[in-house]
């Protein structure tokens, strides 16, 4: 088979400068410190090495020496956790943003999808959007029009193409903008994570339709969280780990050895820093298995006990200690205080230290990333409350909430189906 | 049929790749190039009442304006001309000059969502967003033509110069505009000092008064400004020569323009290879 994708050595960094507003730089910053390097150098002309005046910068690798091949017709999956480097090494593939140090050889046309929708406009019309949009993906205007009836069937928006796509509720939207994507013909496809957008039945036809691509013979990566999508889309993978390929091979293989790695995945306690002036003060913080080692990722099935440290520096009453705890996007999913479970501690709680345990049930929580906030206060005061602190689900273990990719919870519903009337006889006779 | 599709040049991508790819590169995406200008210009009539009105109104009332304050109560001298003719002869290529470059210095800045998800050789920006100004530059000629019919001025031969000079104010304008585009990036006060920078240069430049009330010994260096050659220009060309032209003015803006264009092309082009990493 061709070699279609061949990755040397590559490498890239990003320069983080610590500042305290994280903004573009403004002109004023550079020019006094412009102004104070050299007020340095003229009071000490010798020294050789003049450093900079702010010297916080940091360097990071996002990737670094990541070397592998790709053959023509592959689906190649790209996995790995958050900050592993995978969207930096599309966004090189895609020309996006150039390498450090290191080389891509590409052969054939090449679209990348990392977003679903780019360069929409929100006062153009449908049908302008398609031909805009087209352009940006690189589709000639030729191949545009020639696809336009296809892709507006299959975007299911006959009635709206003249109407600006502000207009258009969130899911037409989508539906459009992954419609003139699915009609691209790239001889290979770069793909980051854009199928998690549309309704269920819409996420399906877009499955699909990937899964057309791959047969045609054409060379698709596919970034993606989902394991599922992964192991039914991609023959290979490349797993990456801190920005250098961990594993690469056969899917199963692959995502065997990911999913281990995320048990093998050892915390400490989580150290709270702040509250010092506050009369409950939250330590430290502890997510765990039932064997109460401390760790970060979990499988779907299992309990995670969530155990927090507090201190409690004088008698109190009308307090409560609570966590709550939320979703990437701020959603709260549960909250619970523990007055509800000890209402005398409302009523009168001790000087000391405290450790309160919530444990968070098995097969509730699809996987993702999740987030834990704890507090103290009651209806007048109101003290410490640290940073919120992740933890991550990782693997579905042997409870797969399968495509219900949908909502939060991927717990099942109770479902039962009876037959009123045999349809079956019917057709017999 | 993948097969024979699949044998292409190859595609590498390495740090610091060379210029001529790049031109290559413009060369192919020239399409997209097209839908970015067409895309600007229906944006920009789509969401006003009047549309195209407004291009005709806005240089209209300042002409008025200019007129009754440089011509009538200053009483400026106008080289025998009626006073609104030089004057908008004067605003036809600061008017284009001064909308593009407004535009195209915030055009990377604008499109950072477009930047951040495509590859495309990133200069087709900027250059698009110069190129929209150039319906607003074709409606004041329009207005120019009728202008100079109702005063009876009806321009001779020079007027077949006019497209050199509008040369002349595309190497200023994409000079400053790559420049500014650049910079914006990186240095966001760019936003505040751009439009101070055009309104300064509107009174620094000779668009109310002719470049003549200017000292003889000061010409050339007020030929430093790359838009006094250029607007001396548009009043030789569109009437009848009546304006004298400083040659040696013209020569040394055109230099300096053609300079700033280089310099705006190579800090433009090493942004560039960092852009999304800073934008």
């Amino acid at each position: 088979m061709l070699t279609v994708i061949n990755v040397e050595n590559l490498s890239k960094k990003y320069t983080i400068s610590h500042q305290q507003r994280g903004d573009s730089s403004s002109l004023r910053e550079v020019i006094t410190n412009g102004v104070a390097n050299f007020g340095k150098k003229l009071l000490s002309p010798f020294s050789l090495h003049s450093s900079p005046v702010f010297d916080s910068h940091e360097d990071f690798w996002a990737l670094k020496d990541v070397s592998f091949e790709v053959k023509q017709g592959d689906r190649i999956g790209i996995i790995g956790r958050n900050g592993a480097g995978k969207s930096t090494l599309l966004k090189i593939f895609s020309r996006i943003t150039e390498p450090t140090t290191g080389s891509v050889r590409i052969k054939g046309r090449v679209a990348s999808l990392l977003e679903v929708g780019t360069g929409f406009h929100p006062e153009l019309t449908g049908r302008e959007n398609i031909y805009l949009n087209g352009a940006i993906l690189g589709m000639r205007r030729e191949e545009s029009r020639r696809k336009f009836d296809e892709i507006v069937a299959f975007a299911e928006i006959e009635k709206f193409l003249d109407t600006p796509v502000k207009r258009y509720s969130s899911g037409m939207y989508v539906r459009l903008a992954f419609a003139v994507a699915a009609h691209l013909e790239p001889e290979i496809l770069l793909v980051d994570e854009v199928l998690a957008v549309g309704d269920l039945q819409f996420q399906n036809k877009c499955l699909g339709k990937m899964e057309d691509v791959g047969r045609e013979g054409r060379t698709v990566l596919f970034v993606s969280h989902n394991m599922a999508v992964i192991s039914r889309l991609c023959s290979r993978c490349v797993y990456l780990e801190h920005g250098a390929v961990a594993a690469i091979g056969e899917t199963s293989t692959v995502l065997e050895r990911y999913l281990t790695d995320g048990f093998s995945n050892q915390s400490g306690d989580i150290v709270f820093t702040g509250g010092e002036k506050d009369i409950v003060r939250f330590i430290s913080a502890r997510t765990a298995g039932t064997d109460g080692v401390p760790r970060t990722c979990f499988r779907s099935d299992e309990n995670i006990r969530v155990l927090i440290t507090y201190q409690v520096k004088q008698q109190l009453s009308g307090v409560s200690v609570a966590i709550n705890i939320t979703t990437g996007d701020h959603a709260s999913l549960w909250s619970m205080g523990d007055w509800e479970e000890y209402p005398e501690l409302f009523e009168k709680r001790e000087e000391g230290t405290w450790i309160g345990e919530w444990v968070v049930p098995a097969n509730i929580l699809k996987p993702g990333r999740y987030y834990i906030a704890c507090g103290s206060g009651g209806p007048s005061n109101y003290f410490h409350h640290p940073e919120p602190f992740p933890f991550e689900i990782t693997v579905e273990g042997t409870w797969r909430p399968a495509y219900r990719q949908f909502g939060v919870s991927g717990g099942p519903l109770a479902y039962k189906m009876t037959v009123e009337k045999p349809v079956r006889q019917n057709i017999d006779k | 049929m993948i097969r024979e599709k699949a044998i292409q040049p190859e595609l590498l991508i390495e740090p610091n790749r060379p210029v001529l790819h790049y031109w290559r590169d413009v060369w192919s995406y020239r399409e997209l190039f097209w839908f970015l200008v067409w895309r600007d210009i229906l944006v920009r009539y789509k969401q006003t009442v009047i549309g195209v009105a407004w291009s005709v109104i806005r240089p209209l009332v300042t002409m008025i304006v200019f007129t009754v304050v440089f011509g009538i109560l200053a009483k400026l001298p106008s080289s025998g001309l009626p006073y609104p003719l030089l004057v908008f002869a004067a605003m036809l290529p600061w008017n284009f000059f001064s909308n593009a470059l407004s535009e195209s210095s915030g055009s990377l800045v604008g499109n950072a969502n477009l930047l951040t998800k495509v590859y495309f050789p990133r200069i087709i920006i900027p250059v698009s967003s110069i190129i929209v100004g150039v319906i607003d530059f074709a409606i004041s000629l329009v207005i120019m033509a009728g202008i100079l019919i109702w005063y009876g001025y009806l321009p001779d031969w020079r007027v077949v110069t006019l497209p050199l000079f509008l040369v002349l104010v595309f190497l200023p304008l994409a000079g400053f505009g790559l420049w500014f585009a650049a910079l914006n990036v990186k240095y966001r006060d760019f936003k505040y000092i751009i439009p101070f920078l055009l309104q300064f240069g509107l009174y620094v430049s000779p668009v109310g008064f002719a470049s003549t009330i200017v000292p003889e010994k000061w010409r050339l260096l007020y030929a430093l400004n790359p838009m006094v050659a250029v607007i001396d220009g548009f009043r030789w060309a569109l009437l009848r020569g009546s304006v004298e032209l400083y040659w040696p003015g013209v020569l040394l803006s055109t230099l300096l323009s053609l300079l700033l264009l280089l310099t705006g092309f190579g800090f433009f082009r090493k942004t560039e290879r960092v852009l999304t990493d800073v934008i």
